[in-house]
């Protein structure tokens, strides 16, 4: 543990924890774990899915109670356990990742509700509560009108009320969870200036984010966890995204560039001129058999939505594409399907897999005909084109008939793609495939994508992830505002080119 | 033998332990209050009832399946029965001909499908709510028909209706044997079609089906005409059964086909549930009415007591549930 920052001298640290052991039902979650916190930091807090990020902060707030010996030292302080009562009055908060907030109420009653609870007499002053719902936001330097209903504005504004109603109590450490997880990059960017200025006032905040790129901009130490131990306490200069990975999965990757040229193959897709009002415009490009295409760029660059218009899922007002060829028009999905075209949605949870039925019925519903004798669905075959997915992408599975959702992220995209490769595609679009999975679980989608890609498959890589792009793809579109500003080839160029290109 | 007992495992599924244990308990429970439960009477007048309620059930149950609703059920049925009741009086009334029983069967029928094609495709296309769609379609069905009867009952049908009614083929009675049919083209569509299989993928979760390809209005509008189709088979029957047909005719019906379905273990929001269960629920609230009604008990005592079932259910089902967390929790 040599990289272990010290404790600069001359800060008392606001928080501390020593000696934290926690064990549900045999399974020891927090293994003698350790963290402390400096008044008015910000601090990542770094783990995989599981690694006891939660299990930690819920000891801190009150909601476990830590296995005895274990030390919390708080302002002064020592405790052998909190209570969330004792938490909140010490001026601890959480902002969860779903928020807790009421769509339906106005913006002051969101952040000060809490106020009038259990207050005699029963009645709710709006006045006051208005007042501290502005003051709340005035430190925070936002301003919202407080009377508007919260499900007038949008997801990073509903963030700034949940930590305004953090900090009426007098918080001195605010932890949030995954903030960053719903917001575009700019909202992204609104946020991380609002954390500054929490951290500036004095609030210590710890950070929980999988976004690597983040943790190295806002904080200024990290703790990582690994299968509910401690791996160490770091500061983040002069740390590095890959650094992160391999503290938090022990593994080391290779990152090697994987382009190779591809130009002699025959064109799967030509896209020429495609535009649709809004949302991309003058879109051209092709994709040759066994290639795979990244394309890149900030959400909100019309990449979806070009996946989408591919997929026959929305019309584009003019252009062309090509498919082997012949020219194609799509009138909906099934078209596409029936042409060749595989689109796995970056919406996992919602749209990509019906979460609550079976895993073998989200694997063949796109591919019912293939599983069809005397025109009735056949189970005998329904299993075994499933078990024969499972076994090729190697998804770790208990029964064919279990819920997609007892799956972790990594093995659901498994199964989305094998029900994808089911249809028999000559395209395959990935749309973000490694969102809400895990880091060490990404390498083994993407060295499925790259068989794919020799096997002849054509593969169109969308990511707003610029190093996955730049590993995995064989050329690389730049999408801003719609439109296709750059191009780039992995093997002739740095990944720092492209980044300066999406992030300039 | 434990592949056997899997297969029969399977065939069931977890939905047939509520029901099973019910009809377990209905069956018990009577027969040691009264001797005469287990009896060829019992079971006679539970076969010829179940049939109305049974088919009028079968259409519920795929617009439940797909996280909807068929408000206009019974109406529907009263209305197909009306069209054939129509078509047997423009043929003579009580000397119509065979033939001019099938065109109308044909043509009610065709009358009930209508009426689910027109909520399919309102629903499919405008997004309305099923309940609304379905209730309005109600309200449509119920002025039309009373407009048409002028409220009372039309009858006067030809003596070989007699047997659909009230006749027996081996000791079966008639209905039942449509019923059962009924039954089994539904279990047949739904475990191995792929109509089957969309609509549960709809219920649970209609954008993920349509990403994967799955034409969503064509299932709704699909599901709807099966739905409607249905009920005229139920209107036929009852037409048969009462020899007569009347505008608001098994109108008590409606809700408690709800709740069969949710007694047969189908999930109220959509997604999951299958028909043999349900029909095994059917036979127990048959039973218990039938029960009742040989202890003496006043007919409206068991409507209560099926009130009172299915609010046990529920309680039971979430006891259960809580079992099951508790466990996992544990392992």
């Amino acid at each position: 543990m040599t990289e272990r920052a010290s404790v600069e001298s001359g800060h008392k640290p606001l928080l501390s924890l020593r000696n934290i052991n926690m064990t549900f039902g045999g399974v020891s979650a927090l293994k003698n774990v350790s963290f402390d916190v400096l008044p008015g930091e910000v601090h990542c807090l770094a783990g995989e899915n599981g690694s006891g990020k939660s299990t930690l902060i819920k000891i801190i707030t009150g909601v476990y109670r830590p296995q005895d010996g274990a030390v919390i030292e708080y302002d002064g302080l020592t405790y052998s356990h909190m209570s969330p009562v004792t938490a909140q009055a010490a001026g601890i908060q959480v902002i969860w990742q779903d928020l807790a907030l009421f769509p339906e109420m106005t913006v002051a009653e969101n952040i000060a509700f809490q106020t009038v609870l259990g207050r005699w007499p029963r009645v709710v002053n709006y006045n006051s509560m208005r007042e501290t719902a502005e003051k709340a936001l005035a430190r925070l330097g936002v301003t919202l009108d407080v009377d508007r209903p919260l499900k007038d504005y949008p997801i990073a504004q509903r963030q700034i009320v949940a930590i305004a109603r953090a900090l009426i109590g007098e918080a001195k450490l605010v932890f949030m969870d995954e903030p960053t997880a719903s917001l575009t990059q700019s909202e992204t960017d609104y946020l991380l200036d609002i954390v500054r200025a929490l951290s500036a006032s004095g609030v210590a905040v710890v950070f929980v984010s999988h976004r690597l790129a983040e943790v190295l901009e806002i904080s200024s130490r990290l703790t990582v966890l690994r299968d509910g131990a401690l791996v160490g306490i770091y500061s983040t200069e002069g740390m590095t995204q890959s650094r992160i990975t391999e503290l938090m999965t022990g593994k080391t990757f290779d990152h090697t560039i994987r382009a190779r040229d591809v130009s002699a193959n025959p064109v799967v897709l030509e896209v020429e001129g495609l535009s649709r009002q809004g949302q991309f415009e003058d879109i051209s490009f092709t994709v040759r058999r066994g290639e795979t295409l990244g394309i890149t760029g900030l959400l909100g660059a019309g990449r979806t939505e070009l996946a989408l218009s591919l997929f026959g899922m929305l019309k584009p007002r003019s252009g062309s594409v090509k498919l082997e060829g012949k020219p194609v028009h799509f009138s909906s999905n099934r078209d596409a399907i029936a042409a060749g075209i595989a689109y796995l949605s970056e919406d996992r949870l919602s749209l990509g897999l019906i979460q609550p039925q079976s895993i073998a019925d989200n694997l063949v519903i796109a591919s019912l005909d293939r599983i069809m004798a005397g025109g009735l669905l056949s189970d005998n075959s329904k299993r075994d084109l499933v078990a024969r997915w499972i076994v090729d992408l190697g998804v770790k599975i208990g029964q064919q008939g279990d819920a997609i959702s007892t799956l972790s992220g990594g093995n659901q995209q498994r199964v989305a793609i094998a029900k994808w490769l089911a249809t028999d595609p000559k395209l395959l679009i990935l749309d973000a495939p490694t969102v809400g999975v895990d880091v060490g679980a990404r390498a083994g989608i993407f060295n499925i994508v790259a068989k794919l890609a020799d096997t002849g498959l054509a593969i169109i890589l969308i990511s707003d992830e610029v190093p996955e792009v730049y590993f995995n793809a064989d050329r690389v579109l730049h999408m801003a505002q719609g439109r296709i500003v750059n191009q780039f080839t992995p093997s002739e160029c740095a990944l720092q080119d492209i980044e300066a290109s999406v992030y300039a | 033998m434990t592949a056997l007992v899997n297969r029969t495992r399977a065939f069931l599924g977890p939905e047939m332990a509520g029901p099973g244990f019910a009809l377990l308990g209905v069956l018990v429970v009577f027969s040691l209050i009264s001797p005469q439960f287990l009896s060829r009477a019992t079971f006679g007048s539970v076969a010829f009832q179940l049939p109305e309620l049974g088919l009028l059930t079968l259409a519920m149950l795929l617009p439940v399946l797909t996280g909807g609703l068929n408000l206009a059920i019974t109406f529907t049925a009263n209305l197909a029965g009306l069209t054939l009741a129509w078509v047997l009086q423009q043929n003579g009334g009580v000397d119509a001909g065979p033939g001019a029983f099938f065109l109308g069967c044909v043509l009610g029928i065709g009358v009930g499908a209508l009426s689910g094609v027109v909520m399919g495709l309102v629903i499919a296309y405008t997004r309305a709510h099923p309940i609304l769609v379905s209730l309005s379609m109600m309200i449509f069905l119920r002025g039309l028909g009373e407009f048409l009867t002028r409220g009372g009952d039309v009858s006067g049908f030809p003596a070989f209706l007699q047997p659909l009614g009230h006749g027996s083929i081996f000791g079966f009675p008639v209905p039942l044997l449509v019923f059962i049919g009924c039954v089994a083209i539904w279990h047949l569509l739904l475990t191995r079609m792929k109509l089957g299989f969309n609509t549960y993928m709809i219920g649970s979760n209609i954008e993920a089906a349509r990403y994967s390809g799955v034409n969503t209005r064509k299932v709704l509008v699909l599901v709807y005409t099966l739905s409607g189709a249905m009920c005229a088979v139920a209107g036929i029957i009852m037409l048969a059964r009462f020899n007569s047909v009347r505008v608001g005719h098994g109108e008590s019906y409606l809700l408690i086909t709800v709740l069969a379905c949710f007694l047969g273990g189908v999930n109220p929001f959509g997604g999951f549930g299958r028909v043999i269960p349900v029909f095994v629920a059917l036979v127990v609230l048959q039973l218990l009415a039938s029960g009742l009604n040989l202890m003496g008990a006043n007919q409206h005592l068991a409507t209560a007591v099926w009130g009172i079932l299915l609010i046990a259910v529920m309680i039971l089902r979430f006891a259960a549930g809580h079992l099951k967390f508790l466990k996992r929790k544990k392992g």
